[in-house]
């Protein structure tokens, strides 16, 4: 007999009313203290200021609309936990249309186990009905071609043209950079790659 | 950092992500295999929340919502630990809980259930654990409710569960049950987790020690979260 431990409680789906618990305000109750949680960068942050957004879509191709995503990232020069930058942000898709958003930074490079470095990406959780054990992805940045090309988790892709499932495409819209990740559940051909750690 | 990798997810014990008996999760579950990626840096930390980022009644629903009365429903107290594979307490990590009200009615803006929202009651709670691992909260017991799923099937009484631990490896989203109700068996969420001895997990114990005389029940439910293993002999060039 192997040793014992003690086991991991099991996952259940977050369901339809996570924003009560996640996101009050957004579920129609009061706001409370730290609410703001979509916004990440604070004054002090290091970094470029960006917005992330997107969208959910499911397996026939419609916006889940009652999805919640978490981010964590480092700040602009690469360190998680840094002073000045929580790092951490949750934010609820559109109930009418399935779009979300988060005001951050762009994070810089963080090492990889050996030394080498990753390229900058933001690690992202998708919560919602139906999905019964949140689903883990990357977003990294379509402007670090190199960086990516480099990247030891991106190399690790072997359908390549799957790695596009995790390039946030970069643009601009009123004076503010704009990267946009569209998450795809399920599709034959451009799944987006999500990740068991 | 401090310590080693987390000790990988055994996904066999979770639900798996296609459970046709539970019909939402058919478009939303991914076919690919989900790709084995080894923890760096930002798998093996994650945010570090501090007591200022809540509000005192934040862990006492019988309060929180701030109209001055009680909600209707059974009083209970929901406590217990967070602890890792290893049953080594998580200090000092943010557990987060939603529920329907005593009826089964949520706060909730796409809530259409007949039975009745209560006036004096949100369903959000939120807490730290303490350095033991423990956190304890004050509500009331929820009650079930139908949904659109074969039909009107009736989810049995549950309390969602948020629980962060001190890496982004750790993050978990649960559902606690109530020892002794009968829908347990027959709820497909409850039903997607393959192996009963899993199931049993999420169901809190009634705790008569803990019950507060002529006010409240008590519910026990422990959180495990993965464990981190020893650094033996590994390089970990990130660290130093
Ligand atoms: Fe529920």
């Amino acid at each position: 007999m192997p040793v014992d431990y003690l086991k991991e409680t099991p996952s259940q789906t977050a369901g339809p009313y996570v924003h009560i618990g996640a996101l009050p305000s957004v579920a129609g109750l009061p706001v409370r203290t730290q609410e703001q949680l979509h916004v990440v960068a604070g004054a002090a942050s290091a970094g470029e200021r960006i917005r992330l957004e997107g969208i959910v879509l499911d397996g026939s191709g419609a916006p889940v609309k009652d999805a919640v995503l978490e981010i964590w990232q480092a700040d602009g020069t690469g360190r998680y936990n840094a002073p000045g930058f929580f790092g951490w942000g949750r934010a609820a898709a559109d109930f009418k249309t399935g779009e979300w958003f988060f005001e951050t930074v762009k994070p810089g490079a963080t090492p990889w186990r050996d030394g080498r470095m990753q390229a900058p990406h933001i690690s992202v959780l998708i919560f919602a009905r139906g999905i019964n054990i949140h689903l883990h992805t990357r977003a990294y940045f379509s402007d670090e071609a190199e960086a990516n090309a480099a990247d030891p988790v991106l190399r690790a892709i072997e359908q390549r043209h799957r790695v596009d499932t995790l390039i946030a495409e970069r643009g601009a819209r009123g004076g503010q950079i704009v990267y946009r990740f569209e998450i795809r559940l399920q599709d034959d051909a451009q799944e987006t790659v999500f990740f068991d750690m | 950092m401090s310590g080693g990798d987390f000790v990988r997810r055994d996904r066999a014990w979770h639900p798996p992500a296609f459970t046709p008996q539970y019909k939402t999760s058919v478009l939303r579950s991914p076919r690919r295999a989900l790709l084995s990626l080894e923890q760096s840096v930002g798998e093996k930390t994650g945010p570090v929340f501090t007591p200022d980022r809540l509000d005192p009644l934040d862990n006492d629903l019988l309060a929180n919502f701030q109209t001055g009365g009680s909600p209707i429903g059974e009083r209970i107290i929901l406590h217990g630990r967070v602890l890792d594979e290893f049953a080594r307490p998580v200090p000092n990590t943010l557990i987060e809980i939603w529920q329907a009200n005593a009826a089964g009615r949520y706060r909730h803006v796409n809530d259409g259930y007949l039975a009745p929202l209560d006036p004096h009651f949100g369903g959000c709670g939120r807490a730290l654990t303490d350095g033991e691992g423990r956190y304890h909260f004050r509500t009331v017991k929820p009650g079930p409710y139908p949904w659109r799923n074969n039909g009107s099937d009736w989810r049995a009484a549950h309390i969602h569960v948020s629980v962060f631990g001190e890496a982004f490896a750790q993050r978990l989203v649960t559902q606690l049950y109530f020892e002794g109700d009968p829908l347990i068996p027959l709820c497909p969420i409850v039903n997607t987790i393959p192996d009963p001895l899993a199931i049993d997990l999420l169901i809190a114990r009634l705790d008569m020690g803990e019950m507060v005389p002529f006010d409240c029940l008590a519910y026990r439910f422990d959180v495990v979260l993965r464990g981190r293993r020893s650094t033996w002999f590994e390089n970990r060039p990130e660290g130093n």
